[in-house]
């Protein structure tokens, strides 16, 4: 159930869909033959118990792996294999579960480094930050502070990301990613590791990603109830093979899923 | 520079009309938005104000009704007061963070139609008490993020409410009725009322009228030569007397500009940008900033360090006797002129404080250490005493008239008294008219010839003239062999040591003085961190022996400075006990204003004081505690309880 009155942004065609995908690290299968779509506008949840493939289909999606059979269509666009950089281009951004900042940079800057991909000026210009650079850059700073503001970090602005606890650090590469301005945003675990205020704090920011940029979130997440507060549909994942996909409502009454998560009587 | 108390007008919108022809290209406020100082010049202002006031009354907002302003210091809360004011209508400013059942207190008590609010917090904060405040109509909100999705039968955009109203006064006629509006504003209507804290109870509505608001802001204002040219901060809460008198009343009479601050976090980044040159801080705000400084310091290189606690002790030495204007030897001179290059000039840059001229504190009493610091490096740091029912205004210390342990002389024009039973009580300018729908409550604390009491016991000093504040009336109490008991004095003994945040001393009417601790996490976690001491959470460093050994020896240093004054020898602190968490407001230990509630607090932890009375060495306590979204938990703990030696009472003749 969504905190306020159904979902905000109008959910529509499919986004990106995944068929029939396999990847296996030699012997082992990380994900066998799993199926699922991401429409537009939503957000949607990929569960499952500890080592059931869900980074590694979101490494899947954002072509980090590239999965040995099945096909990944984007925006009407099937590739067999899509490099991360092609993926970044073509709007999709996201967060690791291991947060992966420039430690030793301001939040300033590692928000600023997520709109690298819209710098258009020449390296000869930006190298002296001069003319269309200069004016470029004062565009990109304002698309910033909008999301220093948004995420209402203003008072770390300047503070090397490195000296910043660990529920900060999350939302600044929250930050890093929405300044991609992206289409689809892949969060890997943005809760883990916080507690119960962070976790409020952060469901909060994801909701407001969603409603006022309408970005498409999908998100995988191990804590079930900021899950089914969250999102509008759930694929749940157990040992590479999709289990159930559906409401979290559905999901929550489905019997592979409870006997998934809290084990079967032999 | 003269100041600017000429020309006045006797309400607060036409003053606003008058800074508007005086100073109409000089900044009225300033905000920090995108990372960038936004400027808002008088004429702008006042055109906004209009704007607003005209679009307000397309709404409904009439003369005489109240309107409730919550959140935190930004402009357009700002106009919502102003532009309030220009119907005559009365703003009701409520604490950001109160939790929604104080609000929804005030908002049913004032019986408001109206409320202006920051953004989507305190809008579901007011929506989940509709039931409770059956007169509220809507809403008007400043921060539009998360609330596109709403209901919006009941809520407007401030932005929308400003458009409208300025496509209306597009139009003559509405023009001149607002003028028409603002002239017929008079100064004994009510401008503005504020809530108390509650320190006592129920918060009660302050009533305060236009013309004594202003009355007692222009005597400030040219008692402290406060100009157009001079810059504040508006960093505490806006519903606070302090912020309403010392930033709007004094902002409006002298034509000052008002500074907001990007997000309460940023105040001290904002406070060293815009360099103000008025500047009031809570003994609470300098004590966190000196402790921050000191653990930082700590911290520092070892030269850096030497070369800081060096210059620091000179400027104990000579640097209040420079800035009173006394005389102080050649060297002394010399070596604060190094100082200042070297420690107290960069010191006060990195704090904010290059620029200010005029500084105050006031709200309890403060370490006579802090306040010599402040002092010491050149902060013209001064101290006054008011309550909400004077507008914040009894008494100030004149320049070069500074002493740590009084408050000043009274304001021109007030005229203070001590009552038989040694309260301080006052009649001036700015007092208020009555409190909101409580004439009982009125009459209480009226005497029958026009004064108000205070409820602080106090008495005026021989040798300067000054009031001195001892403590509330009903605070200061007696241990059983009849030694008087001031509870606060003890408590800001203690509170001087950064390690301590916060100590609530209990005694009257017992054998002997205990006291409850908590420690400060910033300066006990760094120590923490440096002396290899491992913690999971507040309550277990609290609980560490080692913290323990750590304030024992607070503790005994304050007995020792105890015993120095006869009349408190037999004061000193027997046993104490560092709480297993923080008190909060939350919790209502605290106020809003972070004042300590004794009464509560005594019923609270009644197994703790049990036991620090009948010798136990521990105790068991579990508390309910209030999370910040509301919800409620328990914390349980067991405390541990530590025996003083007491010093004995110092004899005539024998050495230290």
């Amino acid at each position: 159930m969504r905190a306020t009155g159904g979902p905000e942004a109008a959910v529509g065609d499919v986004l990106l869909s995944v068929e029939n995908v396999s990847l296996s690290f030699g012997g082992v299968k990380a994900v066998s033959d799993v199926s699922f779509d991401i429409r537009k506008g939503e957000i949607r949840a990929i569960i499952g118990p500890n080592g059931a493939g869900k980074t590694s289909m979101l490494n899947v999606i954002n072509g980090f792996y590239h999965p040995q059979h099945g096909r990944i269509t984007f925006k009407g666009e099937t590739r067999a294999r899509m490099r991360p950089h092609e993926a970044a281009y073509g709007g999709i951004a996201r967060t690791f579960q291991n947060v992966a900042l420039f430690r030793g940079m301001t939040a300033l800057d590692n928000i600023m480094a997520g709109r690298t991909l819209k710098m258009h000026t020449s390296f000869f210009w930006q190298l002296f930050r001069y003319g269309p650079a200069m004016r470029e850059e004062v565009d990109h700073r304002h698309r910033v502070e909008e999301i220093i503001d948004f995420l209402k970090i203003q008072e770390i602005r300047r503070v090397p990301v490195g000296r910043l606890p660990y529920g900060l650090q999350k939302r600044v590469e929250l930050g890093r990613a929405l300044a991609m301005e992206p289409e689809l945003l892949l969060l890997d675990e943005p809760m883990a590791g916080m507690n119960l205020e962070e976790k409020e704090d952060m469901s909060r920011f994801v909701l407001d990603v969603n409603d006022h940029y309408g970005t498409t979130i999908a998100l995988i997440e191990h804590d079930m109830g900021v899950v089914m507060d969250l999102s509008d549909r759930v694929v749940v994942l157990d040992h590479g093979i999709k289990i159930a996909d559906g409401t979290p409502d559905e999901v929550k009454r489905n019997q592979a899923v409870i006997d998934a998560y809290l084990g079967v009587a032999h | 520079m003269a100041p600017n108390v000429a020309g006045l007008a006797e309400t607060f919108p036409k003053l606003l009309v008058r800074n508007a022809h005086l100073y109409g290209s000089r900044p009225a406020m300033r905000h920090k938005d995108l990372g960038i100082w936004q400027t808002w010049t008088w004429s702008q202002v006042l055109n906004l104000v209009r704007a607003y006031a005209a679009g307000l009354h397309r709404l409904g907002v009439k003369r005489g009704e109240t309107i409730a302003i919550v959140g935190g210091n930004r402009p357009k809360l700002y106009w919502s007061v102003m532009a309030a004011q220009m119907l005559g209508a009365i703003p009701v400013p409520v604490y950001a963070d109160a939790v929604a059942d104080e609000l929804a207190y005030v908002l049913a008590h004032a019986e408001v139609r109206f409320a202006a609010v920051e953004d989507q917090e305190q809008v579901d904060k007011i929506l989940s008490v509709t039931k409770s405040v059956p007169k509220l109509e809507m809403m008007f909100y400043d921060e539009t993020r998360g609330l596109r999705d709403y209901d919006h039968s009941q809520l407007r955009s401030m932005d929308d409410v400003i458009e409208e109203g300025r496509k209306a006064l597009a139009d003559t006629a509405v023009a001149d009725w607002l003028d028409k509006e603002i002239a017929a504003g008079k100064g004994s209507d009510p401008s503005i009322i504020l809530y108390t804290s509650g320190t006592t109870g129920a918060s009660k509505g302050v009533i305060l009228t236009n013309e004594r608001s202003i009355r007692a802001a222009a005597d400030t204002v040219a008692f402290d030569k406060l100009t157009e040219n001079d810059v504040a901060l508006a960093y505490l809460p806006l519903a606070w007397v302090g912020d309403h008198y010392l930033n709007y009343a004094q902002g409006m009479v002298s034509g000052f500009c008002t500074a907001c601050p990007e997000s309460p976090d940023t105040a001290m980044a904002d406070l060293r940008e815009i360099g103000p040159s008025f500047y009031f801080a809570p003994p609470r705000t300098l004590e966190l900033l000196l402790t921050r400084v000191m653990i930082r310091m700590e911290d520092a290189g070892f030269i850096k360090r030497k070369l800081f606690h060096y210059f620091v002790g000179v400027a104990r030495r000579y640097g209040e006797r420079i800035l009173n204007g006394q005389p102080v030897p050649l060297i002394g001179r010399l070596l604060y002129g190094v100082g200042n290059l070297l420690v107290y000039g960069p010191l006060k840059n990195v704090l904010g404080f290059s620029r200010v001229r005029v500084a105050y504190t006031a709200g309890e009493a403060v370490g006579p250490d802090l306040f010599s610091f402040y002092r010491s490096i050149g902060l013209n740091l001064k101290q006054l005493y008011g309550q909400t029912e004077a507008f914040l205004y009894v008494t100030a210390q004149p320049d070069g008239e500074i002493y740590s342990d009084t408050v000043g002389p009274a304001c021109p024009n007030v005229d203070i008294r001590i009552s038989d039973n040694g309260e301080v009580q006052f009649k001036s300018p700015g007092m208020f008219s009555g409190y909101f729908k409580d004439d009982a409550k009125t009459a209480e604390v009226m005497t029958p010839d026009g004064y108000v009491k205070t409820g602080d016991a106090g008495f005026f000093d021989e040798k300067t003239g000054h009031l001195k504040i001892i403590d509330r009336t009903k605070d200061v109490g007696k241990l059983n062999d009849g030694t008087i008991f001031p509870p606060k004095y003890i408590e800001n003994k203690l509170k001087f040591y950064p390690n301590i945040r916060e100590a609530v001393a209990l005694g009257d009417k017992r054998d002997f003085v205990t006291v409850m601790l908590n420690i400060d996490l910033t300066a006990v976690g760094s120590w923490a961190e440096r002396n290899n001491v491992v913690y999971g959470s507040y309550q277990e460093l609290a609980g560490h022996p080692l913290v323990y050994d750590m304030v024992e020896k607070h503790v005994a240093e304050v007995n020792r400075s105890l015993a120095e004054d006869k009349v408190m020898a037999g004061a000193q602190i027997r046993r104490f006990l560092i709480l297993h968490k923080e008190l909060d407001a939350d919790d209502g230990e605290l106020t809003r204003t972070q004042k300590v509630r004794r009464s509560f607090i005594a019923e609270r932890y009644a197994p703790l004081i049990k036991a620090l009375y009948d010798g136990s060495t521990d105790a068991d306590i579990s508390t309910e505690v209030t999370f910040e979204d509301g919800r409620k938990g328990t914390i349980s703990a067991r405390v541990k309880i530590r025996d003083m030696k007491n010093e004995p009472t110092p004899v005539l003749g024998k050495a230290a």
